[in-house]
């Protein structure tokens, strides 16, 4: 019976996400205050019974009732219980279950935020929010209901795809959900702004935490998706300019933008026509993301012809939100008021600069990843644009972009001094360029790219330190006086310098790829292969069972010239329930540098074709990305973002002050 | 300086920067896009011998062979032409015999293709959507890829 409540609970946040766009677009509509204050109810009501669809279809997860077709298929009874919960995500149905679980919980979240939204702004942006969640409802209900029973109920399931069994999986789709879903909050906003005709730095004020949350979990998702593929396909690579990986970068992309334009908005109260654009541009991208994963387009556009309703009725979402937002927004951004102009040697103008270079990036990335389908359906012609084409095209864009970053935090509000603030950052760029010159020497007859790409990344991390050393630093006060200016910097101003200094670190640790070392080989028991300054050994080929699963390993010992460092077991499994093989990478990791071994077939004569790596400062990756993320959960904590925490008594005070 | 001025300062910013990105995307996408083609495409595209481009069919049974301990050799056919594929790498898991593939390389003469990379991404079908499009324009697409399709059992 849980299902059925499930599916019922699922149909009734349907009704109550329809209630939400009605009741408060009557109540806007007649200025009526009571029936815009629906919305928070609705809202919060939508939410608790999607948590309930979502709670009763993990129930069936968990108690493997295969008399659920889409446990059935995804789930088998052998699994991991963590593996039974992160089931209900690892197919179509449960994953978009999740989107709406988040999306009507960024609903509910602006519901109850403190955040002294004038109720008729909030009232329209909950509308707004009703509208997205119920077409993803319909969506839902219509075309990929995951409560559907079977008729027959299997003995068994078929077991969830073997390379989505591992705790990257577990966590990587509800991080970059809740990034994707989380920039629906700035859409709405912006929609708000539009139908209301008002905007100024109030709205920027209240956009701007979600933003950054959204942002901040998406960068970690993307992360955990770039390490996961990394570790789990077992090519070695952490990026691939898979049209999956590209859409999510370009909301990333746009979203970098809007964070860092609503901060002009706020400081300046200029750019607000672009900044209501890119609100609108990051959640179609997060949209159209959805759309290529979700609707199978990707790998062809004859995947329409094997289940057509998915795939448009998603693209319907996406023609009515995407094209209603940008028709709003040409009728009527004009009656927002405009803006000032500004110096072109100015803090905001490095941001516009900023803005420029992230969207054209947002727009290589969609041109390179829709080209493919737009040329097959014109021409007929099957091409792939790959990671040459990105390469080219990213890197020119990119590379200025960091460059000029450390310059852009250092220059003034208003009317900068472009000479001062080169000046003020000398020491920064000149042991960045000297360690650049050193790299080069050391590495001569290498590739270029990547010491100059390790410079610029070490550029930006200076930078960062240089930023809040000339915040903090008084040459007169005394060594206490400065301390406790360090501590009591704003916390958003620690946030942009560790997501600069993130970006940095992730720079050098990707540039470092150039560093690293490959060996593709057969051995055999008693072989020995290098792996950059280290050596392995194949010590004996072992055989033997899992939890569900059965695997082949190579146990391979690392040496640091006659020392043991560990073992590494690279291997195959095989899981119940599927034939096919799946390569587990080994991995050790050594200071910031992985060993990295993945096992190819077994021959019969007793050998084993191995791919092995030595990755220096890979870690540094992820690590960078933690880092940014890190950073903006901290700038969320400052005072001037809070959404949820009450005030305290000091800080009214102060702002009344 | 004027408003005027420093808004035409400000377009013809942003428009170089604009046209700069669009000449990269247009130089990238003449250079750095890669056409996929059946093996029968190949002959008839009379597709010129250096050309990078990505090959997918099906891989014939009993053709896997390993010339050195590090090479694969193997060939993949659409049912009227084949190609033979050498490859110095790891294959896929899901690398089979009778199965579909993509390879992306460089075609060389006599039909012969160096690949530096061999894909068998598939869907539940066991057949990388390329393959299955090239195999239904030479005419030999077996409903959906299933084995025991032919014989008309259910699986």
């Amino acid at each position: 019976m849980t299902v059925e409540w499930g599916h019922f609970a699922l149909i009734l946040a349907l009704v109550l996400s329809l209630c939400q766009v009605a009741l408060p677009l009557w109540g806007v509509a007649g200025r009526d205050h009571a029936l815009m204050q629906t919305a928070r109810g609705t809202a919060i009501g939508a939410f608790l019974f999607t948590l309930l669809a979502f709670a009763a279809l993990t129930y069936a997860y968990v108690q493997s009732d295969f008399s659920v077709i889409n446990v059935a298929m995804n789930s088998h009874s052998t699994k991991p219980l963590a593996y039974k919960i992160s089931g209900v995500w690892s197919n179509h149905e449960g994953s978009m279950l999740l989107w709406v679980l988040i999306l009507t919980l960024f609903g509910a979240l602006v519901a109850m935020a403190r955040q002294a939204i004038p109720l008729p702004l909030l009232a329209a942006v909950l509308m707004v929010q009703g509208a997205v969640s119920s077409a993803f409802f319909a969506f839902i209900l219509m075309t990929s209901n995951p409560f559907l029973r079977a008729l027959e109920v299997p003995a068994e399931g078929r077991g969830l795809n073997p390379i989505l069994q591992d705790p990257g999986l577990a966590i990587h789709p509800p991080l970059l959900y809740i990034g994707y879903v989380g920039f629906s909050i700035a859409f709405s906003f912006a929609i708000g702004a539009l139908i209301h005709g008002r905007i100024d730095a109030v709205w920027a004020r209240f956009v701007r935490p979600w933003t950054l949350l959204a942002w901040s979990f998406l960068t970690l998702g993307i992360a955990m998706g770039s390490y996961w593929a990394y570790y789990e396909l077992g090519w070695g690579g952490f990026w691939f300019w898979d049209p999956v990986e590209n859409a999510s970068l370009m909301p990333w992309l746009a979203g970098t933008a809007l964070l860092h334009s609503t901060v002009v908005m706020e400081k300046r109260d200029a750019l607000k026509v672009w900044t209501i654009l890119l609100s609108i541009l990051t959640f179609s991208l997060s949209l159209i993301g959805t759309f290529l994963v979700r609707s199978g387009v990707l790998t062809s556009v004859h995947t329409f012809a094997s289940d057509p309703s998915r795939g448009k009725f998603i693209l319907g979402i996406l023609v009515f939100f995407i094209g209603g937002g940008l028709t709003l927004f040409a009728w009527r951004a004009h009656a927002l008021r405009q803006g000032g102009l500004f110096a072109p040697i100015s803090r905001e103008a490095g941001l516009v600069l900023n803005n420029l270079m992230l969207a054209t990036m947002a727009a290589t990335v969609l041109i390179g990843t829709l080209y493919p389908l737009v040329l097959e359906g014109i021409s007929g012609d099957k091409i792939s644009v790959g990671a040459p084409f990105f390469e080219a095209t990213m890197l020119p864009l990119f590379l200025p972009l960091a460059l000029l970053q450390p310059l852009g935090t250092a220059l003034s509000w208003k009317r900068a001094d472009l000479w001062a603030a080169m000046q003020r950052l000398s020491w920064a760029f000149g042991f960045s360029v000297l360690v650049l010159c050193i790299v080069l020497y050391v590495t001569r007859g290498g590739s270029v790219l990547a010491p100059v790409g390790a410079g610029i990344g070490l550029w930006l991390v200076l930078g960062s330190l240089a930023d809040v050393w000339l915040r903090v630093w008084r040459a007169k006060a005394g060594w206490a006086v400065n301390l406790s200016r360090l501590v009591g910097l704003p916390r958003s101003a620690w946030g942009t310098a560790l997501a600069h200094a993130g970006l940095g670190i992730s720079l050098i640790g990707i540039a470092a790829t150039g560093w690293g070392t490959e060996v593709i080989s057969t051995v055999g028991k008693g072989a020995e292969v290098p792996a950059g300054p280290y050596r392995l050994v194949l010590e004996q080929v072992i055989t033997r069972n899992g939890p569900d699963y059965r695997e082949t390993v190579g146990r391979f010992q690392v040496y640091s010239d006659q020392q043991k460092l560990g073992v590494i077991e690279p291997g195959k499994r095989i899981f119940i329930g599927q034939t096919m093989p799946k390569t587990e990478a080994g991995l050790m990791t050594i200071g910031l540098g992985q060993i990295y071994a993945s096992l190819g077939d077994f021959q019969a004569d007793g050998t084993v074709s191995l791919r092995l790596y030595w990755k220096p400062l890979v870690v540094l990756i992820w690590g960078g990305a933690l880092v940014m993320a890190f950073g903006g959960f901290l700038s969320l904590l400052d005072r001037r973002s809070r959404i949820a925490a009450p005030r305290k008594a000091r800080q009214l005070q102060g702002d009344a002050a | 300086m004027t408003r005027k001025s420093r808004r035409m300062m400000t377009i013809a910013g942003l428009g170089s920067i604009l046209a700069v990105a669009v000449g990269l995307v247009l130089y990238a996408l003449n250079d750095s896009i890669v056409f996929f083609y059946g093996p029968t495409e190949v002959i008839e595209k009379k597709i010129h011998v250096g050309a990078r481009l990505r090959v997918g069919g099906l891989v014939k049974v009993g053709s896997v062979v390993r010339p050195s301990d590090r090479m694969v050799e193997f060939v993949i056919g659409d049912g009227n032409n084949e190609i033979t594929i050498h490859y110095n790498g790891l294959l896929p898991d899901l690398f089979r015999e009778g199965q579909g593939i993509v390879a992306e390389g460089r075609l060389e003469a006599g039909q012969r293709f160096a690949a530096d990379t061999v894909l068998a991404k598939h869907d539940e079908n066991y057949m990388p959507r390329e393959v299955a499009d090239s195999l239904k324009k030479q005419g030999h697409w077996q409903g959906e890829g299933k084995p025991d399709a032919k014989t008309g059992s259910k699986p």
